[in-house]
């Protein structure tokens, strides 16, 4: 008997109530303490994985139409876009979440990495003819054609080294002026985009039009004969599942190694920075060399996203790279907590659900069944307003977020944060109380 | 000694590029003078509405240190209300009397900079006050918020087509010198602009008001021990702000179109002019303001090598990263420890 009162306390960590202890739950959680760690670390991430591998399957038995406030539930289409989007997210924290630098131009690395999946594995360049493990495409197809696997890494790794060089000469800036600077870059780089199309003649980016048809990933026809992988995507009958199963793929990978990389050496030092630059500084951090690398390792997820998305989209155009998509990535990271990385990612999975089809299918189903028919609203028109009001609640009521990173928590709650956008404007506890400032007689105001 | 030697570097690659510019521009005034001045007016002109909206930047900055994202849509938001102030409240257009336009346009300016100023400084009490002692980063990240907060704002109340008003100012000549001309509306901007940025000079310096900003700018603690009411030396800064949004917005509406969206393309390129004349820098602002203006005209004017009006705002946004490289305290600025 006192073992069993042991277990009830360990599980209970604390919060001991009679009710707890008496209830079914407690006998629940009971059980839940004798498992061995590792179950109980990893069991839910596998359950939470299990229910979002197997959705292709079950979706079709979900009710579909006038479902109350979501209406419907989104279709596999739109499922990949919501999971690519997370994955950016995820990406986008180690840079803000982590590092604590706030990137205003994340769309930038999306761009560069979609418009680098259109040059490597498109017929963009007619001029030359250039074949790689190429799948789904005819054999005298002209232009680069690379397998996009490898273009994934290869997007990855020229957006990282994007990264560096837009680090390079605005990491040794306030973090202000940072933010304001990756801004100039997220708007120069689809300018760049749209207007590259004859640069002396030369057309890089085929303007306003973009670059399209981009390949589909595949396994090709050797794999597909001897263990039956699917030889290109696009042809199956079933892609959409496909390429849902490999952007779960790709966001497990990027949550893998953001968890990893966290805990490196690596990770520490960002945190470290995060919280005290100049301590950081001081204990043998090397600042710029770390700011940096969180630059580069952002930008290397945001770059395989975004070449994901694009042969995803059989498609790179100018008009996806907006400044919204940059502040809607950072809504996802400040809604589920700067640095937390689960948070990121279910805050990432309800802003692009939102995003996609969320926001326009809840307009729907109030318009249906709660708004009169002279009273109608456009929900979707304002999605960016929408964002904004949540920015601005989330900042002034739960500004750790909705799952907050234990230790970004205690920076918060305790206020002994000095990274660099951490102190406080105004350090003057009493200045808002009303006559705070007023004290002095008019006759001992400053002349001058 | 490495760390000596980069600025040095820095600081002559960054002259390298304006001694460049200068020599294009030489370049220019000597093969084709008419447009040379022609565009210089146009500069002048687009730089005035520029500094307007930089100032605002500057204020706010110079009092909160934060970047007040939100400046531009309220900028634009004024504008979309002065617009359907002159077309239908007034009804003015270019038949009305020389009475009616004058009476119209000084109310439409009086009204702007009561909404403007309204506006900015609702947003700094509704949202940035209570944030007087989170972190930075907080504080900038609401001001991003609130930037699309009141750009929804202007598009619920306005839609997306652009609003424009009638040519009230006449489009006439005032001069012209060989193939150099000068139109009214150009002029016109350039005079009301001139004696807002004296009365801001005065106020700024001469009165009560002006003095405990720059003291709270200074200083925020010492100005609260001496005495000086903080929260409402900021909130009249907003109000400064607001206001001289508002008179831009009038300007720009004479000449240009705006939509809901106006404002944020906008409130980047004044934003640049703010860090380019060392932000915080009331001087430095209309400098960097009109230094813009030029670059603008200039690039979208028929000269060799100007890369026209497609690539405009890379070059600004090129123009920004490259000052915060090679001198991040600005034109006017004063180097601060943090380096920018």
């Amino acid at each position: 008997m006192p073992r069993r009162r042991d277990r009830a306390r360990a599980s209970v960590r604390g919060h001991r109530t009679r009710l707890v202890q008496q209830s079914g739950l407690h006998r629940v959680g009971s059980f839940w303490a004798t498992l061995p760690k590792p179950v109980r670390t990893f069991s839910p991430a596998i359950a939470l994985l299990a229910i979002a591998a197997t959705y292709p399957f079950y979706l079709a038995n979900l009710p579909s139409g006038n479902v109350p406030l979501i209406y419907s539930f989104p279709s596999i289409r739109s499922a990949v876009t919501i999971l690519v989007f997370t994955t950016m997210a995820v990406g986008l924290n180690v840079v803000v979440g982590y590092c604590g630098l706030l990137d205003l131009g994340y769309v930038a690395f999306y761009a560069i990495g979609a418009y680098t999946a259109g040059w490597l594995a498109s017929g963009q360049f007619q001029q030359v003819k250039f074949h790689f493990g190429s799948v789904g495409i005819t054999h005298d197809a002209r232009g680069i054609h690379i397998s996009i696997w490898l273009v994934l890494l290869i997007a990855a790794l020229i957006t990282g080294l994007g990264g560096i060089l837009i680090g390079l000469p605005t990491l040794r800036l306030r973090g202000d002026y940072l933010a304001i600077v990756t801004l100039g870059f997220g708007e120069i780089i689809p300018q760049f985009v749209r207007n590259a199309d004859s640069l002396h003649g030369f057309d890089l980016t085929h303007g306003t039009f973009g670059i399209s048809p981009i390949d589909s990933p595949g396994f090709g026809n050797t794999l597909h004969t001897a263990v039956g992988l699917p030889a290109s995507y696009q042809q199956e009958f079933n892609a959409d599942r496909l390429f849902f199963w490999t952007a779960l793929g790709i966001l497990m990978f990027t949550i893998f190694c953001c968890i990893r990389l966290r805990d490196s050496r690596l990770g520490r030092a960002w945190i470290a920075i995060r919280e005290d630059e100049t301590a950081a500084g001081a204990m043998g951090i090397p600042l710029m060399r770390t700011k940096t690398w969180a630059y580069a390792i952002g930008a290397f997820f945001g770059g395989a996203a975004g070449a994901y998305i694009a042969s995803f989209n059989a498609g790179a155009f100018p008009s996806q790279f907006s400044f919204n998509i940059s502040v809607f990535l950072l809504c996802m990271v400040i809604l589920g907590g700067m640095g937390s990385i689960w948070g990121v990612t279910i805050a990432g999975i309800i802003l692009s659900w939102l995003n996609v089809e969320g926001l326009a299918n809840i307009g729907t189903w109030l318009n249906d069944n709660i708004f009169p028919q002279s009273h109608q609203i456009e929900v979707a028109k304002y999605q960016f307003g929408i964002y904004g009001v949540l920015i601005v609640l989330m900042m002034m009521f739960r500004p750790q977020g909705l799952i907050p990173e234990a230790r970004r928590k205690r920076e918060i709650e305790e206020g002994g944060g000095h990274g660099p956008l951490d102190d406080p404007i105004y350090e003057m506890r009493g200045a808002d109380e009303p006559g705070a400032g007023e004290r002095g007689s008019p006759g001992r105001q400053p002349h001058g | 000694m490495r760390r000596r030697k980069r600025p040095a570097v820095l600081s002559v690659v960054g002259l390298g590029f304006v001694a460049l510019f200068i020599v294009w521009l030489g370049y220019n005034l000597v093969n084709d003078p008419t447009n040379f001045f022609n565009i210089f007016l146009i500069g002048l002109t687009q730089g005035s509405v520029y500094a307007l909206v930089a100032l605002g930047y500057t204020l706010v900055y110079g009092i909160l240190q934060l970047i007040n994202f939100a400046h531009g849509d309220v900028f634009a938001l004024t504008g979309l209300v002065a617009s359907s102030l002159i077309v239908s409240t007034f009804n003015l257009d270019e038949t009305s009397s020389a009475l009616m336009i004058v009476g119209g346009l000084g109310a439409t300016f009086l009204i702007a900079m009561v909404f403007g100023a309204t506006v900015n400084a609702t947003i700094e009490l509704v949202a940035y006050r209570r944030l007087r002692n989170a972190p930075r980063l907080a504080v900038l990240i609401t001001a991003v918020g609130m930037s699309f907060i009141v750009q929804n704002i202007s598009l619920a109340f306005f839609d997306v087509n652009f609003r424009s008003v009638p040519s009230l100012v006449p489009d006439s000549d005032v001069f012209r010198i060989g193939g150099v001309h000068y139109s009214w509306q150009a002029l016109f901007v350039v005079l009301v602009t001139a004696p807002v940025l004296v009365i801001l000079r005065w106020l700024v310096q001469h009165t009560r008001q002006g003095k405990a900003m720059r003291a709270t700018a200074q200083d925020p603690e010492a100005s609260a021990m001496m005495g000086i009411n903080v929260n409402r030396t900021i909130s009249f800064t907003f109000l400064l702000a607001g206001a001289l949004a508002g008179i831009g917005a009038v300007l720009f509406l004479v000449e240009f179109n705006v939509r809901y969206d106006t404002g944020f393309e906008l409130g980047l390129i004044a934003f640049t002019a703010a860090v380019l004349g060392g932000i915080g820098n009331l001087y430095g602002a209309v400098l960097g303001a009109l230094i813009i203006g030029m670059v603008q005209a200039f690039n979208e004017g028929p000269f060799p090598l100007a890369t026209k009006s497609d690539w405009t705002r890379s070059l600004v946004f090129g123009i920004l990263i490259a000052i915060l490289v090679f001198r991040p305290e600005g034109l006017l600025g004063e180097r601060t420890p943090e380096g920018a």
